[in-house]
């Protein structure tokens, strides 16, 4: 037995061998001329050819060693979790949902904290360099943190959770979700500049403004499935941006609405002045603060949103969301309104894109045409997917990797020392990231998290297989 | 036969004039029937006969193209099915189906199935979503109720145990039941099942049986069926309705239905001359003897039933007698109607060709070889066979129709208008010119 066992493991390594040998080979077949050469210019404005034998082996290298690793490694240990995860107990899947509560449970705490967390470690870290102790280096410090990571990946949190409820519980392929970002923002923008109505009154009508949007959208494309409907939503959302480019009257044209008020802590101004907020509560002054009540305001949005979304789908109109996903004539056949449940579906969907789009709004101080491009609706989208449809926690997981995957590789300088220094990490984001989603898809088709949970149980609630759910057509 | 269809206070259901076309196709033609409050009715017939289509224009998922029908309600209001959207018929007339391919939210537990057709009370109920959102106590409860019933029906059907497996997962006898069940949580007063014992074994369509028995006795709910299966139809139904091409060819009990000679023809693919034997044999005979011969030939029929049925394959009957049907010459009316009429049927001008062909009939292919017919668009394999046996087998006979000719071909075809609409004269006269230069080029297929 164990003599198989280990020439099954020799077995398995001259097998990675011989896959990481014809993979360098093709790997060095690809790069050869692409990477081993390149053409340059001398000081005598000659055209050269540089030749990169290191750059090129160390292509071959990643890609032979890569094969190797995954062949020996990875593969088995997929294989011999794939065996055991035919034969778990209930305990252990009782066991594996506890261990995911207290993971979303921690989760939920950590987001509550994260300023303050962030505040304080920055304070430590100032306090081991400095060896003075001083609170307030780390709140100026914190403010990338806090903005750039924390607000940048909670919006895109709560629009993905918005559009899971389009995409990912009704099965209708939206690609014009920015459009109702849009309206939003705009809602915001133009009825604070122009009537000087508060925050607090406008968020819940950029809400309503973007579900009448939804709905509006909804009418004509609900005989629509599938492709049909992508296209016609791209068109939409294509439509909103070109007329706020071109209404220039009402919406400023490609200038954008600047000078957008804030928001307010119920009433306290987050201002300079003696009223502000910094004076009432006797802080020293900083802008630190204002991006600590945004974090908790879009905190507290997305959080709205995932509440509303786990109660919607305990309802019946959240059943019958996913049962239009599921099949749409047997819900005809049940008697279920699909003209109105989709309407729905759409409107709900909306309505979050267009909070988000005040917050937005709001947090900027400034709007223009170019925040609600195309490419935002497919990266809502791309979250969407990637965090397994219809999963509000695999969609955060895939916001946080998604948003704050590129916000870091901003940072990535240390590529530098492996690439050159006239690497520019910048450059490369988009390739990156382009890579990591295909990655992602090849190893997870149906999501982070392709489970479902049902909505009722009658004796114990099993997560739904991603193999029996589909994905709607429309 | 409409007068009987009219006036019945008992009726749940009632079909009027009802004919569905497909562009040239004409699903069904004129049918007419009623299906009486409480009682099990079956629909039956060879494949392609229009069952499906005649569900579908009752649940409301197609618009027929003439024809009325009247759903009933126990409470005595009266709808108008043709003029009701799909949902709505569910909703308001509470008529409830199952599909042919079962379509269940597969991705879905059990449990969510049943809990999804009892949207519209649950939706009621929570106040549509705003009371339910804000946790108000009458949506709690009735999100319990609605868990009661669908357990009710869970233990209907033997399913409790696996209540919150997704019902993707089910086998397929089971995913049947559940269909039956989801569709009985809607509350209907009428239920269309389309074949619900196709690809059951005999034990689980004997459960079905049951199944459906009980439904009748504990809810009142009336069923109209579609099957293939003979021990369903003969075992449950207390009214059988026979359809061919469209057209209702038998209506009554199962005892009658079973002895009706025309539909052991087309449901049975017993060949035409083996009928029109017996009937001239009958004629010859004196009238008493047809129903002995017509028992006969039917008994052999049944049997030829159980013995498939008995099969332990789970493939049902519907293959044997589909294919039968098809290979056998499609009944005519005249064929099989009193024996007074049979004589003329059993007289026509030559022995080989059938009563009711053209004047240009031949008794065989001049040559011995016929012209490939449905080269003509608009005649298809089904068609050429017809033609062939009315005596039809040349470009030029067709090309020399009168007007009396299309007639009495569109009679027999079944057809009307199409072979003008569709210039059969005019295609065959080019054909029949052509041919006569060289050999028409084969066609495998052809129009339908
Ligand atoms: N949507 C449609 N468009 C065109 N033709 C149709 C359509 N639906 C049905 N038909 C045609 O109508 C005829 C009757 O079909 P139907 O499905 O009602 O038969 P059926 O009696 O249910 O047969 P089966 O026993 O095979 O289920 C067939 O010739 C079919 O091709
Ligand atoms: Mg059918």
């Amino acid at each position: 037995m164990a003599d198989i066992q280990a020439s099954g493991q020799d077995s398995v390594y001259l097998k990675a061998t011989k896959e990481a040998v014809f993979a360098g080979l093709i790997a060095f077949g690809l790069f050869f001329l692409v990477v081993g050469f390149r053409t340059d210019q001398n000081i005598n404005n000659e055209l050269v050819l540089v030749q990169r034998w290191g750059l090129l082996a160390i292509f071959v290298a990643v890609a032979a060693i890569g094969r190797f690793i995954f062949a020996a490694f990875i593969t088995p240990s997929r294989e011999r979790a794939k065996l055991a995860k035919s034969k778990v107990s209930a305990a252990a899947r009782a066991d594996r949902r506890s261990l995911k509560a207290t993971v979303s449970r921690f989760g939920l705490a950590l987001l509550f904290i994260y300023p303050f967390l962030v505040i304080l470690i920055l304070a430590l870290i100032n306090f081991a360099a400095t060896g003075q102790w001083a609170f307030q280096s780390g709140v100026q410090g914190s403010l990338k943190y806090v903005d750039n990571f924390g607000i940048q990946i909670l919006i895109y949190v709560m629009l993905a959770w918005g559009l899971n409820i389009v995409v990912g519980l009704a099965g209708l392929l939206d690609l014009g979700y920015v459009a109702f970002y849009a309206v939003g923002a705009y809602s915001y923008a133009l009825l604070s500049t122009h009537f000087g109505l508060s925050f607090w009154l406008l968020l819940p009508m950029a809400g309503i403004f973007a579900a009448m949007w939804g709905i509006v959208l909804g009418f004509p494309v609900l005989r629509l499935r599938g492709d049909y409907l992508a296209i016609v939503t791209l068109a939409f959302g294509e439509i909103i941006r070109l007329v706020l480019i071109n209404w220039t009257v009402v919406t400023k044209g490609t200038f954008g609405v600047s000078g957008i008020a804030k928001a307010t802590l119920f009433g306290i101004p987050f201002t300079t002045g003696p009223t502000g907020f910094a004076a009432t509560f006797g802080l020293p002054n900083s802008g630190v603060y204002y991006k600590i009540f945004l974090y908790y305001l879009i905190l507290f949005l997305a959080l709205l949103t995932a509440w509303v979304t786990i109660r919607l789908r305990r309802m019946p109109i959240g059943r019958a969301w996913e049962a239009l996903r599921e099949d749409e004539i047997a819900c005809r056949s049940l008697g279920i309104n699909t003209t109105t449940t989709k309407l729905t579906a759409f409107a709900t969907g909306a309505m979050f894109g267009g909070f988000a789009g005040s917050f937005f709004a709001a947090r900027q101080g400034f709007v223009s045409p170019e925040s609600f491009v195309f490419l935002e609706s497919a990266i809502i989208l791309a979250i969407v997917v990637l965090g397994g449809m219809g999963s509000l926690i695999g969609i955060a997981i895939a916001a946080a990797v998604m948003i704050g995957g590129t916000e870091l590789l901003r940072e990535l300088e240390f590529l530098k020392l492996i690439f050159g220094n006239d690497f520019t990490p910048e450059l490369y984001r988009m390739l990156l990231f382009g890579l990591a989603m295909i990655v992602v898809m090849v190893w997870k088709p149906r999501g982070f998290v392709g489970n479902r949970e049902p909505s009722a149980f009658l004796h114990e609630r099993k997560m739904i297989s991603s193999e029996f759910t589909k994905e709607g057509h429309g | 036969m409409v007068s009987e269809v009219r006036n019945n206070p008992n009726a749940v259901l009632r079909v009027e004039h009802l004919s569905m076309k497909f562009g040239g196709l004409v699903a069904i033609n004129d049918l007419n029937f009623e299906a009486k409050r409480g009682d099990i009715t079956a629909l039956i017939g060879p494949n392609g006969a229009g069952k499906t289509t005649v569900f579908n224009c009752i649940t409301g998922f197609y618009k027929p193209t003439e024809g009325m029908l009247t759903m009933t309600r126990d409470n005595g209001e009266t709808y108008l099915l043709e003029r009701m959207s799909d949902f709505v018929i569910t909703k308001k007339a509470k008529v409830a189906r199952t599909f042919q391919n079962i379509r269940l939210f597969s991705g879905l537990t059990v449990l969510e199935n049943l809990l999804v057709a009892q949207h519209n009370p649950l939706m009621l109920s929570s106040g549509y979503t705003i009371l339910g959102l804000l946790g108000f106590p009458t949506y709690k409860k009735a999100a319990a109720d609605a868990i009661e019933k669908a357990r009710f029906w869970l233990e209907k059907i033997n399913l409790v145990d696996r209540a919150d497996d997704p019902a993707g997962d089910l086998p397929y006898g089971a995913q049947r039941r559940l269909e039956i069940a989801r569709a009985m949580c809607t509350d209907p007063e009428l239920l269309c099942l389309d074949e619900p014992a196709a690809g059951l074994n005999a034990r689980e369509s004997a459960e079905l049986n049951q199944l459906l028995l009980n439904i009748r006795k504990e809810t009142g709910t009336s069923i109209i069926l579609i099957e293939h299966d003979m021990s369903v139809v003969m075992e449950i139904s207390d009214h059988v309705i026979v359809l061919e091409y469209g057209t209702k060819i038998s209506d009554g009990t199962p005892e009658t239905v079973k002895n009706d000679p025309k539909v052991i023809a087309a449901y049975l693919g017993v060949e035409d001359e083996e009928v029109v034997e017996l009937i001239e044999h009958a004629a010859a005979t004196g009238s008493d003897d047809i129903t002995a011969a017509v028992d006969l030939l039917s008994t052999e029929a049944i049997h030829e039933i159980e013995v498939t049925h008995a099969e332990p394959s789970a493939a049902p009957l519907i293959s044997t007698p589909a294919t039968k049907a098809a290979k056998a010459a499609p009944a005519k009316p005249a064929t099989a109607k009193a024996p007074a009429k049979a004589k003329t049927v059993a007289k026509p001008v030559d022995p080989a060709i059938k009563a009711g062909a053209t004047s240009n009939a031949l008794a065989a292919p001049r040559g011995g070889k016929p012209d490939s017919l449905i080269v003509i668009k608009g005649i298809g394999p089904v068609n050429e066979r017809k033609l062939n046996e009315h005596g039809i087998f040349h470009f030029d006979q067709i090309a020399a129709w009168k007007k009396a000719d299309v007639i009495a071909a569109e009679a027999y075809l079944a057809f009307d208008g199409r072979i003008a609409r569709e210039d059969w004269i005019g295609q065959a006269k080019k054909l029949a010119k052509e041919s006569q230069i060289k050999p028409a080029a084969k066609k495998t297929g052809g129009a339908k």
